[in-house]
């Protein structure tokens, strides 16, 4: 914690020393206490938080739909070998697609910019859950299920006993991936598309504006979006699969 | 206990593996009259089919010729599989243990499941017999939180609980130093002695195998059938003491000389396979 904190406090200190010695590289690059100024004041407008919400919603729509569809098809992917063997040529060829380069599309299939935005990010969590469940079941020793029928057990046991939490931390491996890619999408996503909010636009609209300092507050506002997404999901993860703690 | 209970019966049983038309015969022919609260413990060289044999009898694998039944009650013969239930528990070689439970629930999640005995009970018993190893207090713990000994014994611990009418052991010490193998077979001995239950114990252990059994049934290599049968007759209980004794010696001399004539066929046979 202290070391994180000085690392940081370090890192600020050699901006601000670069600054002040006009080191070329940092000539367009305002100084951290300019950026802090400039944080203060975005903290005070309404149009700040509406970003971060706007993006957040978008988020957390996007991916909860990816994680809510994907972790069930990963499980039955994977339990269910004719049902792997029909789907998996299908997302192995939709998979390496870019979340971006389905902008085009999605903006002709769905009706609002909104929708687009959330189906993008959708997309980004949804494939990488997907494939993480899908590892998790077929990584799952054999030897597991065979004691389990060796005790008796029925096939629902099997799925709720020993499939779901032998996979369970691949599907919170995925969930954290995938969600450090929804925010990379939704980013992008808001720069690309024509969209009156969010953190993204802040930013687009920073540099249209030539205001540099917004476009950093924009930046680490993103990154902490992210860090405070990515620890929740960690957070969760953690405590749902508490044998994995190391002593 | 029933001692009348458990009689596994395995009548001229044969497995032909038949991947891509290259027929392997792992096993071809195997009989063995296994009575009730016996402990009968099955050697022979890698790759003779033992583990193929448990397989069947677990109902993991369907035979091929011949037949398996526990007290006339047909398991297994060919196109008939009955599925794997609790009165065949199986150990693993390799451990089964569930990561993702504790202590306490990997040994009484069977009994508790299946409705065979109340929560309360199966965790009293399970503390019992945890207790009787050496392992009181263990109960909230995480397998990955103990050793490898440790796991072993509240494998076969968890097995006991499940009332199996016959235990099905293969090679569950194998990854195990010799000093914690030594405590394990003690602690396998003491809880049989507990509750005398008709084991089948596969190893390529001839010590264990001798230290542990009544009858110690000896393998040819693949194709895979009972060559000899060694019956101990040691006295229960046992302690280690009688590792040194002659008669100990006798018995595994004679064990020896079956087991190696087999382990040269199938150091012979695997050159073939190389050449």
């Amino acid at each position: 914690m202290w070391q994180g904190l000085a690392g940081i406090a370090l890192f600020l200190g050699l901006w601000q020393l670069g600054s002040a010695l006009r080191l070329p590289m940092l000539r367009h690059v305002p100084t951290p206490l300019e950026v802090l100024v400039q944080l203060a004041s975005a903290v005070q407008s309404s149009q700040y938080w509406l970003s971060w919400y706007v993006s957040g919603r978008r988020v957390f729509l996007g991916y909860a739909i990816g994680v809510g569809l994907g972790v069930p098809l990963g499980l039955a992917m994977g339990m269910s070998r004719t049902f792997h063997d029909t789907s998996f040529p299908v997302l192995e060829v939709l998979r390496p697609i870019p979340p971006l380069a389905w902008v085009p599309l999605s903006i002709l299939f769905w009706p609002t910019m909104e929708q687009t935005i959330v189906s993008i990010i959708f997309l980004g969590a949804f494939f990488t859950v997907v494939l993480n469940v899908l590892g998790g079941v077929e990584a799952i020793d054999e030897n597991y299920r065979r004691a389990a029928l060796s005790m008796g057990a029925r096939p629902w046991h099997l799925f709720w006993r020993i499939v779901l939490p032998a996979t369970a931390p691949s599907i919170f491996t995925g969930m954290a991936v995938g969600m450090g890619l929804t925010w990379e999408i939704v980013v992008a996503a808001e720069m690309i598309a024509s969209i009156q909010a969010g953190l993204g636009f802040l930013m687009w609209q920073a540099y249209v504006g030539g205001n540099i300092a917004l476009i950093i507050v924009a930046m680490v506002s993103i990154g902490l979006a992210g860090l405070v997404s990515s620890s929740l999901i960690w957070l969760a993860g953690r405590r749902l699969t508490p044998w994995l703690r190391r002593t | 206990m029933n001692v009348g209970a458990g009689a596994l019966s395995i009548r001229r049983v044969g497995k032909i593996y038949d991947p891509d038309a290259a027929r392997v015969v792992a096993l071809d022919d195997v009989s063995l009259e296994i009575p009730a609260g016996e402990v009968c413990v099955v050697v022979g060289p890698s790759g003779c089919g033992k583990t193929t044999l448990l397989n069947c009898i677990a109902g993991f694998d369907a035979v091929s010729t011949g037949e398996i039944s526990i007290d006339d009650e047909l398991l297994a013969a060919p196109g008939r599989r009955l599925a794997p239930g609790a009165d065949r528990m199986v150990v693993f070689q390799a451990g089964a243990l569930f990561p993702w439970k504790t202590v306490l629930w990997n040994i009484t999640c069977g009994p508790v499941l299946s409705g065979r005995l109340a929560r309360g009970e199966a965790e009293d018993r399970g503390r019992t017999l945890l207790a009787r190893v050496g392992l009181a207090g263990i109960e909230p713990q995480y397998p990955g939180e103990l050793s490898g000994g440790m796991k072993r014994r509240v494998e076969i611990i968890r097995a006991l609980l499940n009332d199996p009418r016959v235990l099905l052991l293969d090679e569950p010490f194998r990854a195990l130093d010799a000093l914690t193998k030594s405590v394990m077979h003690e602690a396998l001995l003491e809880l049989y002695d507990l509750s005398p239950k008709t084991i089948l114990f596969i190893t390529h252990d001839l010590e264990e195998a001798i230290f542990l059994a009544d009858r110690v049934a000896v393998m040819t290599t693949r194709p895979g059938r009972v060559k000899t049968i060694v019956t101990v007759d040691l006295p229960r209980p046992r302690d280690y003491r009688m590792l040194s004794t002659r008669r100990y010696g006798e018995l595994k001399q004679e064990a020896l000389e079956a087991i190696h004539e087999e382990a040269l066929k199938a150091f012979a046979a695997g050159e073939r396979e190389l050449a």
